[in-house]
């Protein structure tokens, strides 16, 4: 079959490829772009392991053909942190013990960073709805709602300061 | 798990995509992908080609049109769930959403894409059925509608020629006095029904007036309970009346069994959730 050029740009960086229709988004990140971040757990869209952001919204890259991105903005678990510090969702879940192997999160963080772009102070339901696309075998949950929670009080914070800061 | 190989083709009019399906190849239309993809990642579909409809201007709308709601082939679960025109006219359908998949495929997946495939445990083509909605077929030659109760054939199987695309769905604005309910139970919120049953109906003067009650996870499609309707039509909404109904459409139907929830307990709970959607719909039609 006819391979196809395809230019998207990965955690802010132009990244261009020539692929199969046939490959999914989640082995193009993984394996054309050497981003193995993204965790594939069934590869049929139930578990949310491999959620990443595509312009803005969380998406299962196992549901996705790369070819379908072309000139989208995509970030994935590596575009979290800049300069080798967390984003403060990834510390909340260090700090609240929102991990324990760990094979979920990227997926985790990608729901739970769509849903506080969206709603600074969400309810716990909303969080519980927010992630209930995503299976966790390790935490039983609880702990994963706290550093969102956390993690949300933080984001506020941050952006409480910035705004009181004179210009 | 990975898809077999296929062609792309990506159109940026509509006619072109049309003029794709009128060929030889086996083909299909990629809309949001929620559904085809995972049947493709395990090759239980191997189209020859992908029309990829994303790119189509003008097919992204939910909006109101001659007394209708009308959501186009690319508008997404997610946007209609949050649409005030919904939220407005429809509430069922809103409500529906609340059941419906999870935040991340509600963000690419379509209404028309969930309808076109057809899965026998999918909410909304019940829904679809007691709105009295109506598809709008196209093909190049020209479109055609189907009543929502004529598209859903069998399992992913619908009424569509292979030269046809669901472009649109029409669903009439209920009746100002017009009563819902909606009643589900799933294994996991956001998983596909095991028991799904919706309502429409009236009441006007202590009568029951105009039900359509449909339901998914039961048969190979979901499909109206014509013996049910008949059944409360012009009846006094009486509790008694709405579980002798439920439990001889408990006794009519002939459930599909799957190995987390078997024949016998979805029948089950179509006789517990009949009585309780019709009750919801009757309580808030006094409202």
């Amino acid at each position: 079959m006819k391979k196809i050029a395809v230019s998207v740009t990965v955690n802010g960086r132009q990244r261009e490829a020539l692929i199969a229709p046939r490959m999914l988004l989640s082995d193009f990140v993984r394996q054309e772009l050497e981003l193995p971040g993204t965790h594939v757990g069934c590869e049929h869209g139930v578990c949310g392991s491999c959620n990443v952001i595509v312009d803005g919204k969380a998406v299962r890259s196992c549901l996705m053909f790369a070819v379908q991105a072309e000139g989208s903005q995509i970030t994935t678990v590596e575009g979290f942190s800049a300069d080798g510090e967390l984003h403060p969702i990834q510390t909340a879940f260090w700090e609240e013990h929102g991990l324990q192997c760990g094979f979920c999160t990227p997926g985790m963080l990608a729901s739970a960073k769509e849903l506080l772009d969206a709603n600074p102070d969400p309810t716990d339901d909303e969080i519980r709805e927010a992630i209930s696309g995503n299976l966790c075998r390790c935490t039983g949950y609880e702990f994963i709602i706290n550093a969102i929670r956390s993690a949300a009080k933080t984001l506020r914070d941050t952006e409480n300061k910035k705004t009181l800061q004179p210009a | 798990m990975k898809p077999a190989a296929f062609e792309y083709e990506c159109p940026t009019d509509l006619k072109a995509a049309l003029a794709f399906l009128d060929a030889d190849t086996e083909t299909r239309i990629l809309a949001g992908g929620q559904s085809l993809v995972p049947m493709m990642n395990f090759r239980m579909a191997t189209p020859e080609r992908l029309i990829d409809i994303n790119r189509l201007p003008d097919l992204d709308y939910v909006r109101e049109e001659d007394g209708d709601i009308v959501i186009g082939a690319l508008a997404r679960h997610g946007d209609i769930k949050a649409s005030e025109l919904i939220a407005e006219h429809l509430p069922v359908v809103a409500e529906a959403y609340e059941w419906i998949a999870h935040a991340a495929v509600r963000n690419r997946g379509t209404l028309c894409g969930n309808l076109c495939h057809a899965d026998p445990a999918s909410e909304m083509p019940a829904v679809m059925q007691v709105l009295g909605a109506r598809m709008v077929a196209s093909r190049l030659s020209g479109s055609r509608q189907i009543a929502a109760e004529d598209f859903f054939l069998g399992t992913y199987e619908t009424a569509l020629e292979p030269d046809e695309m669901l472009t649109e769905v029409r669903i009439p604005k209920p009746e100002p006095n017009s009563s819902w309910g909606f009643e589900e139970v799933a294994m996991r919120k956001g998983d596909y029904a095991w028991c799904t049953v919706v309502v429409m109906l009236s009441v006007e003067d202590g009568k029951i007036r105009q039900p359509r009650i449909a339901v998914s996870g039961i048969s190979d499609h979901a499909h109206r309970l014509g013996a049910t309707e008949a059944g409360l039509e012009g009846r006094a909404p009486d509790t008694a009346l709405l579980e002798e109904l439920a439990q001889s459409a408990a006794q009519d139907a002939d459930p599909i069994g799957t190995e987390t929830a078997n024949s016998e307990y979805r029948r089950d709970l179509l006789r517990v959730l009949m009585p309780r959607v019709l009750q919801a719909a009757i309580d808030r039609a006094g409202e």
